[in-house]
């Protein structure tokens, strides 16, 4: 069949079954935009801002594990959005950007909204591509999808010129694609996972890190499993939460900057430590100097070979899919004789609710002003645990991490390597329009939410009922934190002055605002909230400005060397 | 610890941009970086000079193979091997001097390609110590020109860099 190249984008899309497409026009998309408009099995959201498209995508994509794919114009559209690809490719997130570009003729010649976007992506993409003849289209869209999902996911950019969009080709979208330059390894070696299975039965001390990896891998069942098996305690870092119940008892809290104390001493004097899809990040184990001064053996189970020993000397490598060598140590435990001894552990164990009984998380409620704590508690408590939460970044976002507890995958997003203020709206449009009727939550704080703003609109097109959790202590908190601990309190431009009402604003967009001032307003405002199920309700909780994120582990520092409360300082 | 990276990467646009791209993102260093298509025209070889420690050696093969367009990587000074590089230069050779150039060239096998009354082009091919060594043994104030290719690298016997 005979068809465009912008038909044959919007038939490939189909093909790999893209339910939304995150977006915006221009005019080196416009053949596309024509084709899209007369078809209906892909739908197509129009953001506010490139941006946000960007994000929704991969909001969509952390909520569900499918791939996320977004469109966007050249020139402006393509660098606008350039922080969303980065903050997708910062956390592996799978994804497909297709970018205008101006007609094939025109590049190079400082055209009309012409940009390098191949160039300027090429450092925050998994890969990508600019397409010279609309009878490559498909197989490159093929390829794409391929890469974004497989091995360490990651976003793949597909730049396609106007007149490549406009010219004809024969469609057929290739069944199976196969690169000789890109084979992941998917099974882990077996002599590896035995060697680590036996020391895991060895461990006297034993701790599992787990991480991002888990989500992405959708191992958390497998990971559940092997962990009751083993019986040792688990921490999940911000990336993984949800990827072990965070109820459980044998989790011990994240670890890392703001982590728990009983997780990081627990990372810190283990003799074994069982790694998955984490990767030893600067926020987690703090000073790698500090944390490799204490002997211990590790184990270290990642898809992608340049995750391990990067940072920290690994002892037993594993490379793999997580879920296949997460089963395959299962089964090797299940058909082996020795089993996990409890009574080996209980001293360890005894150690570790040592640790535990300092209850680190532990914070002075008050009945004058509302607690930031207090807010993600109290919304925990309301959505019953089973919300989809999104954040920003800043303290809101360690909060609502600390304070929310993940009980399964894919219900917490947020960007932890790019750190990206602004994702907290746009994540849950994406995870709103992938799971119609499920609650929603955007944990937010008032300079982040400005960033993205404008994609309440887009919220009341597309009629998404999400709710806003404004942390307003009208400051950039974490950096006013950071100002008062190391910077003697030079607060520089951390002020958020001239704010707006964001109930009234909420409502000139067509929402539903909530103002709220006192603690013993908090639950009310909540419950009235998730009740409304088909309005977007802004919360705009007014807490206490002087609140600090803790514990906290200096940058630089060692894991063990935590401030637990402000009387530490 | 000074190494070369031998590698094979598709033929594509943009993939020496994704090779050099890697190594000054990453603050790699590097010495030498030389490419050309091999015998089979979709498929380029490549070869890195580098420094760096083991881990840093480590992380760049690593991340090299991580490039979805590199199909593979050796590092081929991990065993025996042999590193070749091009050098042309450019001398003044008048009066004496162009005597005792041409000796010069001779005793280290290097041909004089181009003459003119005053200068000669000399070709010498070798590893980086004797080209080195030539620019060394002659009188640097009669150097015009000089251009090197950078080091290509094979492995000896049986080692076989292929797909
Ligand atoms: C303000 C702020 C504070 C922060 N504080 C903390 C903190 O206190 N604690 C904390 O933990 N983080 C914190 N972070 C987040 C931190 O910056 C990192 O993003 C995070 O720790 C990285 O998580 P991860 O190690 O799980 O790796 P990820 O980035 O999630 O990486 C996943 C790993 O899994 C691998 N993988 C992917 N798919 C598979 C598969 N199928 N099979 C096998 N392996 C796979 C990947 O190759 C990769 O190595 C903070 C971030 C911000 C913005
Ligand atoms: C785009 C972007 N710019 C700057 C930063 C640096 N930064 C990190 S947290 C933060 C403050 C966030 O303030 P707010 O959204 O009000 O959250 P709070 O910390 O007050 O809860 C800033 C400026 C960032 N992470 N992202
Ligand atoms: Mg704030």
């Amino acid at each position: 069949m005979v068809l465009t190249g912008a038909e044959i984008v919007i038939r490939s899309l189909q093909e790999e079954k893209a339910e939304y497409v995150f977006g915006y026009p221009g005019g080196a998309v416009l053949h596309i935009y024509d084709a899209l408009f007369q078809q209906e099995n892909v739908r197509h959201v129009l953001v506010r801002h490139e941006q946000a498209a960007v994000h929704a995508a991969d909001g969509y994509s952390r909520s569900t594990g499918k791939v996320g794919v977004a469109l966007v114009t050249s020139g402006p559209g393509a660098t606008n959005a350039v922080t969303g690809i980065a903050t997708a490719y910062c956390d592996s997130i799978p994804l497909v950007i297709i970018s205008g570009q101006v007609p094939t003729a025109a590049i190079g010649q400082d055209a009309f909204q012409e940009v390098d976007t191949v160039g300027i992506t090429r450092p925050c993409v998994k890969h990508n591509f600019l397409v010279r003849d609309a009878r490559d289209i498909a197989s490159t869209i093929k390829k794409a999808f391929y890469l974004a999902r497989t091995g360490r996911p990651g976003p793949v950019l597909v730049d396609i010129p106007k007149d490549v969009t406009a010219a004809k080709a024969e469609f057929e979208y290739p069944a199976e694609i196969s690169m000789r330059s890109y084979n992941p390894v998917v099974k882990g070696h077996h002599g590896q996972i035995k060697k680590a299975v036996q020391l895991l039965l060895e461990a006297k001390r034993p701790m599992i890190y787990t991480g991002g990896g888990v989500i992405l891998a959708d191992a958390a069942e497998a990971l559940t499993k092997l962990t009751r098996m083993l019986g040792f305690p688990i921490t999940n870092t911000l990336m993984g939460l949800g990827g072990y119940p965070a109820s459980d008892r044998q989790y011990l809290g994240m670890p890392g900057m703001h982590g728990t104390y009983e997780a990081n001493m627990s990372m810190h004097y283990c003799d074994v430590l069982l790694a998955v899809g984490a990767r030893f990040d600067d926020r987690v184990i703090g000073d790698p100097n500090h944390f490799a001064s204490e002997p211990r053996k590790i184990i270290h189970v990642d898809i992608d070979p340049s995750s391990i020993s990067k940072r920290v000397k690994v002892d037993i490598p594993i490379v793999g899919d997580l879920k296949e060598v997460l089963e395959e140590m299962i089964r090797q435990l299940e058909a082996g004789t020795q089993r996990p001894d409890a009574e080996q552990l209980a001293p360890w164990w005894k150690q570790v609710e040592e640790w535990r009984s300092r209850e680190c998380m532990k914070f002075k409620n008050s009945d004058e002003i509302i607690k930031p704590q207090f807010v993600v508690q109290k919304l925990w408590e309301v959505t019953g645990g089973d919300a989809f939460v999104t954040s920003d970044v800043g303290q809101h976002q360690m909060w609502a991490s600390q304070y929310y507890r993940f009980d399964q995958p894919r219900r917490w997003l947020n960007s932890g390597g790019l750190g990206t203020m602004g994702v907290g709206l746009p994540y849950a449009m994406g995870a709103q329009l992938a799971n119609p009727g499920r609650p929603v939550a955007c944990v937010t704080g008032e300079a982040s939410i400005q960033m993205n703003i404008q994609e309440l609109s887009t919220c009341k097109q597309f009629r998404l009922p999400i709710k806003i959790c404004n942390l307003n202590n009208r400051y950039l908190g974490m950096v006013r934190q950071w100002q008062q601990l190391f910077h003697g309190g030079r607060y520089s431009e951390s002020y958020m002055d001239s704010l707006p009402d964001f109930s009234r604003l909420a409502e000139s967009y067509g929402h539903i605002g909530m103002k709220v001032e006192r603690p013993g307003d908090v639950e009310g405002a909540l419950r009235e909230a998730f009740a409304r199920k088909n309005d977007l309700v802004f919360l705009d909780f007014q807490v206490d400005p002087t609140e600090n994120v803790y514990p906290m582990v200096q940058g630089g520092k060692g894991l063990t060397e935590m401030i637990l409360s402000a009387e530490d300082l | 610890m000074r190494h070369v990276i031998s590698l094979l990467i598709e033929n594509e646009s943009g993939a020496l941009s994704r090779v050099s791209g890697l190594f000054s993102a990453r603050g790699y260093n590097i010495e030498s970086l030389t490419v050309a298509p091999t015998e089979d025209a979709s498929m380029s070889r490549m070869t890195i000079v580098t420094v760096g420690s083991d881990e840093i050696i480590e992380q760049i093969t690593k991340q090299l193979n991580k490039l979805v367009e590199v199909v593979k990587v050796v590092d081929i000074s991990e065993a025996a091997h042999i590193e070749r590089e091009l050098m042309l230069i450019k001398v003044r050779a008048t009066g004496k001097d162009r005597e005792e150039m041409k000796r010069t060239a001779d005793i280290f096998r290097a041909r004089i390609i181009d003459v003119t009354d005053a200068s000669y082009v000399i070709e010498l091919t070798g590893n980086q110590s004797k080209l080195d060594a030539f620019l060394g043994a002659i009188d640097s104030s009669l150097i015009l020109e000089t251009v090197r290719s950078g080091i290509c690298g094979i492995g000896r016997g049986d080692r076989v860099l292929k797909i």
